[in-house]
């Protein structure tokens, strides 16, 4: 295989194939829903909706998002930005992606989804050889949002209580707009630009691992139960479930900023991979 | 959120069948469905002229993806878009239209919950991101309305649909699921964060 096929088959897996964690998450979801409830029904059709894409390689959600490459540095020589906008155009030529990016200036829609700045391609120190891909639709994007904290609003301190205070807002504020179910990646710390980088960065992260950070682990799972509770469920109607998984990772920050950034992720949480 | 049975609901869609639904029931709709989203309503806002009658009828807030194989066409991808930006227009499309069955995603506003229940319509929340599996619940495209000049996810498609899956998030008696799990939940959420 060349490596544009490689590119092209990444694209095409990753559009259309749920990660297997996923969908083991989802279908604990559905079975912890009461029979025959409307939640449970949901949560059976983004199932249903998952095999039938990954049987057909279409695309499982119209919208195809931003896409976002993550390249290790070692593999920088031959994976250039432009051999991944050339798979890009492919892709869109073949359906594989929605005609999805438009100029924010003027309106006009880049046909072929390549313009400056698209696709999002960030080069990474990963001592891998593989390549990995998200593809973050708009809807859960607009559901993510970053606090500075103190923040009085939420009574929201700088320790991890106020981390806490500021995962579990987040969650409610976005209820089922981000097509709940969704996965949150949190960072602490930062500076505004690398807090929801770090943040979408945890989104990569496998549901059922765990955080080598004690402190980090005991709150990913505090704050996954408790969000649970708050009976949002499945496109925001009401269910046993509203979050599949909370991961956090903290980061240096100055001294005066103390940002909580959570990047919301929509159930079809489609992260691929391919080996170079 | 009580066990239910999914109610089947076909078109015509009477105002009777749309009244005797409740927040909370699951419907699968069958029939007569158009798709409009925002320029379909800003068309309508500018006073200009329906491309179909909806009496009785479905509109969908969708953005198909659709593909032309020879003089048909076919239907890829068709989960709802948000429907909220619609606000402003659809109390007035309910009462001009007679439509019955508004579906699209997240919910609307108050002034539309209250037009539902005045002139007997309903807002159904179609399953988000569920494209491949609704595009396959459209039997057939029927025709098609402002396609060269809006292009093909804002155009008005008449669709005949068979059996696709929604819940009823907003009815006709001032049930909203949507403002029902906002509350119940903010009030979880201020439990959680009183004692720690």
């Amino acid at each position: 295989m060349t490596l544009h096929e490689k590119l092209l088959e990444l694209i095409a897996n990753t559009a259309s194939h749920l990660p297997a964690d996923a969908t083991a998450a989802l279908e604990e979801a559905a079975s912890r829903e009461e029979a025959g409830s409307a939640a449970e029904m949901i949560l059976r059709t983004l199932l249903a909706n998952a095999a039938l894409a990954a049987a057909s390689r279409t695309p499982m959600c119209q919208d195809t998002g931003t896409l976002t490459f993550f390249v290790p540095h070692a593999l920088r020589g031959a994976v250039t930005p432009e051999a991944i906008a050339a798979a890009v155009r492919e892709a869109t030529a073949k359906g594989l992606l929605r005609r999805n990016t438009i100029d924010s200036a003027t309106g006009r829609s880049y046909d072929d989804n390549t313009a400056p700045g698209a696709p999002v391609i960030h080069y990474t120190d990963s001592s891998t050889r593989t390549i990995r891909l998200l593809m973050k639709g708009g809807g859960s994007e607009n559901m993510s949002t970053q606090f500075s904290l103190p923040d009085a609003t939420i009574a929201a301190g700088r320790d991890l209580e106020g981390v806490r205070r500021a995962i579990l807002h987040a969650v409610h504020r976005a209820q089922g707009y981000g097509c709940a179910p969704g996965i949150l990646g949190v960072c602490i710390g930062g500076d505004r630009a690398t807090g929801y980088e770090c943040a979408k960065l945890q989104l990569l992260r496998d549901l059922a691992d765990r955080n080598p950070d004690a402190a980090l682990a005991a709150l990913e799972e505090r704050t996954l139960a408790e969000a649970n509770t708050l009976g949002i469920g499945p496109m925001g109607l009401g269910g046993r479930t509203s979050l599949l998984g909370v991961k956090i990772a903290a980061r240096p920050r100055v001294p005066a900023s103390f940002f909580v950034t959570c990047a919301y992720l929509c159930w079809a949480a489609r992260r691929g991979s391919i080996e170079i | 959120m009580t066990a239910t049975k999914a109610i089947h609901l076909a078109y015509p869609f009477t105002e009777e069948a749309v009244r005797a639904l409740h927040a909370g029931e699951q419907v699968l709709v069958s029939g007569k469905v158009f798709t409009g989203r925002d320029r379909f309503h800003k068309h309508f806002a500018d006073g200009g002229a329906l491309p179909f009658d909806f009496r009785d009828a479905a509109l969908f807030h969708c953005g198909p993806v659709v593909v032309q194989e020879g003089a048909k066409w076919r239907v890829v991808a068709a989960g709802p878009t948000t429907s909220v930006r619609e606000n402003p227009y659809e109390p007035a499309f309910i009462a001009a239209s007679g439509v019955r069955l508004i579906i699209g995603k997240g919910g609307m506003d108050k002034a539309t919950l209250d037009a539902c229940a005045r002139h007997g319509a309903v807002y159904l929340q179609a399953v988000g991101g569920a494209a491949a599996l609704t595009a396959q619940t459209v039997r057939r495209v029927v025709d098609v309305k402002f396609l060269e000049e809006w292009g093909a996810a804002e155009a008005c498609w008449q669709f005949e649909m068979h059996e696709f899956p929604c819940v009823v998030a907003m009815d006709a008696h001032g049930g909203d699921l949507f403002a029902a799990v906002r509350e119940r939940s903010a009030k979880t959420l201020a439990n959680l964060l009183s004692f720690n």
